[in-house]
């Protein structure tokens, strides 16, 4: 893979911060966007910017073969049967209230279970208690293993007859635990449970196979991969999204409207009320494109490279403490002993190196690894060792400031 | 290495504070207890504050976030201490202002080291640090 082509691709990596060039270590928050990204929604806005699936002029022919045309480039990015089941939203968020707005609240009640982990985005936690607190069932969580990681076993145990739904993540945003979802979902299954992924950092990382998988909704975002913000995909098996009511009323989504009853199109439209996004769908297959070109194996093995020398290098700094396991996607958390993580990024930064700190909107994980806040350097298929090269020193040098100046 | 951007940021009198924070701890009795949370960052801070006629008696803090929040709540509660409650609100807008890089109108009210903050203005991600303890502050003032 020839990653000074590919960073060629991405023009907001040249550029100099603070001085110093650049280094994007923040890809879990939101990646970078490749040049035929802008291009494809700079092109729909110049050449075709029109309504879709509505009026019969030219340009709105186009706009919908677009929009539709992203649908199928989704489908077979994530190997779907059909793009009946590919339901076009907000994000990985809107994904997942979804299905509990609309799966969770119809086929839940008082004396089910809903399972989830601790290791989740607060996205795939919130939801979850809303439903539960709305239906009555009961939110259990699985534990965690002593390095952040599930067990199948711990999975057996807390996964019951009366669990009708599981969500889990397939990567965590904290930890860059990958979690065996094929598994989990064969789990689930077995009692009866449906199985509902966060994907978010999952789908922009590593290939995903719904249908291998077996998983029965899979929300992910269109930003964490290349797309534009404010587009994100809910895939779910066909017959359950059959027997799902929409959860947005209006334009776009009715089959006829009478006065007191209305009915709904057919998948997946019934999902899509109002205007949908449509240049982020023509950005997010435009960013399916130009990652299929490179191949998404060849970029998890990229970034399988850059976590195995980041935790390498990052070790070699005294009093550094490293959050997750030792197998893990392309991110580190971590923390320097008496600095605290908005500290370390602020040094960062005038260094010309963006890191995430905080709580990564993981508050129940911080509290299982005992830490208020954490910083955490993320990476994708653009970033080089170099640019590890580049935070290593960074914190050497956040270190050599602090202890200046205590 | 040159880090003269920074050192606005990090005065050495802010990371005094910082390593030996002033009124850390807390109250007991007829007292005030605020919590507060940045949520986006989580830094917390509990406030206590005893008032009598008017008058900050005593304040103290507990809670954990950066170099910056924890500074400034040990400045803060420094500064208020001893203050008439309209001195104290007066200081908590003199610092908003001063927070956001206005002329601050100090109206015979000395700042003392909280002047050493005014570099956090400069940094705009780190201003919600800086105003955590005022605005925990604030609200137990306007609650009590």
């Amino acid at each position: 893979m020839d990653v000074k082509a590919i960073r060629e691709q991405f023009p907001i990596l040249n550029q100099d911060v603070n001085g110093h060039p650049f280094v994007y270590l923040d890809s879990s928050a939101t990646s970078q966007k490749p040049i035929s990204v802008i291009e494809a929604v700079d092109n729909y806005y110049r050449g075709y910017n029109s309504n879709v699936h509505r009026g019969v002029h030219t340009l709105g022919t186009k706009a919908t073969e677009a929009y539709e045309g992203a649908r199928d480039k989704v489908r077979r990015f994530i190997d779907a049967e059909s793009t009946a089941e590919i339901i076009f939203t907000r994000g990985t968020t809107t994904s997942i209230n979804t299905v509990a707005y609309s799966y969770a609240r119809a086929n839940l009640q008082a004396g089910d279970e809903i399972v989830i982990t601790p290791m989740e985005h607060h996205s795939n936690i919130i939801p979850w208690q809303q439903a539960a607190k709305a239906t009555g069932a009961t939110l259990k969580y699985i534990p965690l293993q002593e390095d952040g990681t599930l067990s199948l076993e711990d999975v057996r145990q807390t996964v019951t007859d009366r669990t009708k739904l599981v969500a889990v993540t397939h990567v965590s945003n904290v930890l860059g635990t990958v979690n065996p979802i094929k598994d989990i979902a064969n789990i689930a299954h077995e009692h009866g449970a449906v199985i509902v992924v966060d994907g978010a950092q999952g789908a922009p990382h590593i290939k995903v196979d719904v249908t291998d998988l077996d998983c029965d909704f899979y929300a992910f975002s269109g930003h964490k991969m290349g797309a534009p913000t404010g587009i994100g995909v809910l895939y779910g098996k066909k017959k359950l999204l059959e027997q799902m009511e929409p959860v947005e009323f209006g334009g776009e989504m009715i089959d006829f409207v009478n006065l007191y009853d209305s009915t709904w199109k057919e998948l997946p439209w019934k999902f899509e009320g109002g205007t949908p996004i449509i240049a982020g769908a023509i950005g997010l297959g435009a960013a399916i494109d130009f990652l299929n070109e490179i191949g998404m194996d060849q970029i998890t093995a990229h970034e399988q490279q850059l976590a195995k020398y980041a935790m390498k290098q990052m070790r070699t700094i005294d009093g550094i403490s490293i959050f997750g396991p030792e197998e893990r996607a392309a991110l580190v958390t971590f923390n320097l002993d008496d600095v605290h993580p908005h500290d370390t990024a602020t040094v960062l930064d005038a260094e010309g190196i963006a890191v995430r700190a905080g709580h990564h909107c993981a508050q129940p994980l911080m509290r299982w690894l005992d830490v208020t806040a954490t910083a955490r350097a993320s990476f994708y298929l653009y970033n080089t060792e170099e640019d590890i090269d580049r935070l290593v020193d960074g914190l050497q040098k956040t270190k050599e400031y602090f202890g200046n100046v205590f | 290495m040159s880090f003269n951007n920074l050192d606005t940021l990090y005065r050495q009198v802010i990371m005094d504070h910082y390593k030996n924070p002033r009124n850390k701890g807390s109250l007991e009795g007829d007292i005030l207890t605020v919590d507060m949370n940045n949520p986006t960052c989580g830094d917390r801070i509990q406030l206590q504050l005893q008032v009598e006629d008017g008058i900050v008696k005593d304040a103290k803090f507990q809670g954990e976030g950066c170099s910056i929040s924890m500074a400034s709540a040990s400045m803060m509660t420094q500064a208020i201490k001893g203050k008439k409650i309209e001195d104290a609100m007066k200081m908590s807008t003199m610092f908003s202002q001063m927070m956001l890089g206005e002329e601050v109108d100090e109206e015979g009210i000395d700042l003392g080291d909280i002047q050493a903050l005014q570099g956090v203005s400069k940094f705009p991600a780190r201003i919600k640090c800086a105003t955590l303890s005022w605005k925990a502050m604030e609200k137990g003032v306007n609650e009590g």
